[in-house]
C-alpha cells in the first residue's frame, strides 16, 4: 500500500468498485485484495456490543444473531442495502470506506458512535470516532496507505429502541433519503435521542435529542413531526434525476418523524418486556 | 514483516482453481477477468448470460459457495478455490429439475435472457427453505430485471417451486 497510494485501490467485496472499474470511471493500476485476511472477517462481542471486521459479508452480518441483539439498528438497516446477491459479497467496511453519500451504514455507524480501527503497516492502528470519519462525497479520514480493519459497536442502552427508514425509487436503490434513529424512553419520557440521515447531504448528517427538542418530554406524535419540520428546515439537500432538494427535505420530514416514533414505540416495549420478566 | 509480492501485470495470467457444477475447473487467468467472462470464454458455459455488466439486472447471478452472486462483480481471481453453480448445473442427467419444471409450467419466461440469473437466484431461495409469502418473492427476486413478463408468471414459478418442496 505503502507503494501505491497514488495508483492501488484496495478491493474488499467490490460491489461498488467493479461498477466502478467496468464503467471505467476507475483506472487503478492495482488492486490490493483483502480476501485473504483471515482476521477482517471477524465478528464478536465486544464489551458489552460487537465488533465486526471490516471484510465480513452484509449478508453474514445480516444474519448473525449477535448482530441482531447488540446492534439492532445496524441488523434493520442491512436489508436496504440493494439486494440479497450484492450482499452476500459486499462488506460492512467496504461500504463504511466507499463512503457513499447515500449509503446506509455510514449512518449507522455514526449514531450508535461506532469506533472505527484502521491501521496502516508503518503506524500500526488507530481509532477514529464514526462522527469524524466521513468527510464528504466518497472521501473519509483514511489516510492512503491505511485500511479500516475493524468497526467496534457499543451495546444498546437501557430502555432504547431503533429504527432504520428510508425511501427509494425502486427497491434495493440507494436512498433519496434514510434515517438511522435510537430514542431511549424512562418513565415516560424521552431521556435520550440520536439520529442521522443520509442521502441529503455530503456526509452523514447527525442529531440529537436537545436539538430536536426531544428531551424529557413525552413520546408522541407532535413532537416527532416538530423534530421532522427542525431538522428538514436545516438541510440542503441535493437535487439530481431521482428527486429535486424540495421533495427530499419532504421526505426527511417524513422519515424522520416516522423513525423516531417507532424507534420509541420499540424502547417503550422494551421497558415493558423489562417490568413482566422483574420477580413479583 | 515480508517484503511485499511484486505487483501483478494485468497482462499476466494467474493459475486458478474451482470446482464448477461439482467439476474441478482450472485455468490461467487475467487478474481483470470476471467470473461471468470466465465461464462463458474460458470454460464455454454460455448459460450465465451478461446484460448490464455492472450488478444492475442480475441476468449473470450465480451460485458462489451456495450464495447467489453477481458473476459480473466478480473477478475469477477472488473466487479461486471456491463453489460455483451456474444454470448448466440444474438439470440432473439431462432432466429438468423441480424448478426448471415449474417455470417452464407456469410460463415463467419469454425472451430468456434473463431466465438464468432468476434461476440460479431462486435456486439459492430454494435451498433456504424458508415459507415465504408472494411479496417476500417479489422483495427477494427485485435484484434481478425481466423486460418480457411483467413478472407475474415468474412469480408463479416460484410460489409453485415453493409448494412442491423443490429444493434441487
Amino acid at each position: 500500500m505503502q507503494k501505491h497510494q497514488e495508483d492501488g485501490r484496495v478491493l474488499a467485496g467490490g460491489q461498488s468498485l467493479i461498477p466502478l472499474l467496468a464503467l471505467r470511471l476507475a483506472r487503478p493500476a492495482l488492486l490490493i485484495d483483502l480476501a485473504r485476511i483471515a482476521e477482517l472477517a471477524r465478528l464478536g462481542e465486544w464489551e458489552g456490543g460487537i465488533s465486526i471486521g471490516a471484510m465480513v459479508r452484509q449478508r453474514v452480518a445480516e444474519r448473525s444473531p449477535l448482530v441482531r441483539q447488540r446492534a439492532p439498528l445496524l441488523a434493520a438497516a442491512l436489508k436496504f442495502i440493494a439486494h440479497p446477491a450484492i450482499r452476500s459479497r459486499g462488506t460492512v467496511g467496504g461500504s463504511l470506506a466507499h463512503a457513499d453519500p447515500a449509503a446506509e451504514l455510514p449512518a449507522v455507524v455514526v449514531t450508535l458512535e461506532a469506533e472505527l480501527v484502521v491501521a496502516s503497516s508503518e503506524r500500526g492502528e488507530r481509532t477514529i470516532p464514526a462522527a469524524d470519519f466521513f468527510s464528504g462525497h466518497y472521501t473519509t479520514a483514511l489516510l492512503a496507505d491505511e485500511i479500516l480493519t475493524e468497526i467496534r459497536i457499543p451495546g444498546p442502552g437501557p430502555s432504547t429502541g431503533f429504527s432504520f427508514h428510508e425511501v427509494s425509487r425502486r427497491s434495493g436503490d440507494f436512498a433519496m433519503v434514510g434515517v438511522a434513529a435510537a430514542v431511549a424512553v424512562e418513565e415516560g419520557s424521552i431521556s435520550g435521542a440520536r439520529l442521522c440521515l443520509t442521502g441529503v447531504a455530503d456526509r452523514p448528517v447527525l442529531a440529537t435529542a436537545p436539538e430536536l427538542g426531544l428531551l424529557g418530554v413525552a413520546p408522541d406524535r407532535g413532537v416527532f413531526e416538530a423534530a421532522g419540520e427542525a431538522i428538514a428546515a436545516r438541510l440542503r439537500p441535493p437535487t439530481d434525476l431521482h428527486g429535486s432538494a424540495e421533495y427530499r427535505r419532504q421526505l426527511a420530514l417524513v422519515l424522520v418523524a416516522r423513525a423516531l416514533r417507532s424507534a420509541s414505540q420499540r424502547a417503550r416495549g422494551d421497558n415493558e418486556d423489562r417490568r413482566e420478566g422483574a420477580p413479583a | 514483516m515480508n517484503e511485499p509480492p511484486e505487483p501483478i501485470s494485468p497482462y499476466e495470467a494467474i493459475p486458478i482453481r474451482l470446482r464448477v457444477n461439482g467439476e474441478l475447473r482450472s485455468g490461467a487467468v487475467e487478474p481483470r477477468r470476471t467470473l461471468a467472462d470466465f465461464l462463458r470464454e474460458e470454460l464455454s458455459l454460455t448459460g450465465t448470460h451478461l446484460g448490464c455488466e455492472h450488478g444492475v439486472c442480475g441476468a449473470c447471478t450465480v451460485l458462489v459457495d451456495g450464495e447467489p452472486a453477481r458473476s459480473c462483480l466478480l473477478l475469477a481471481v477472488q473466487v479461486n478455490g471456491a463453489e460455483v453453480r451456474t444454470i448448466e448445473g440444474l438439470a440432473v442427467a439431462g432432466e429438468l429439475s423441480p424448478l426448471q419444471s415449474a417455470m417452464r409450467d407456469q410460463h415463467g419466461f419469454q425472451c430468456g435472457f434473463c431466465t438464468p440469473g432468476f434461476l440460479m437466484q431462486i435456486q439459492a431461495l430454494l435451498e433456504e427453505r424458508r415459507a415465504l409469502s408472494e411479496a417476500e418473492v417479489r422483495e427477494e427476486l427485485s435484484g434481478n430485471l425481466c423486460r418480457c413478463t411483467g413478472y407475474e408468471s415468474i412469480v408463479r414459478g416460484v410460489m409453485a417451486a415453493l409448494g412442491s418442496g423443490a429444493d434441487g
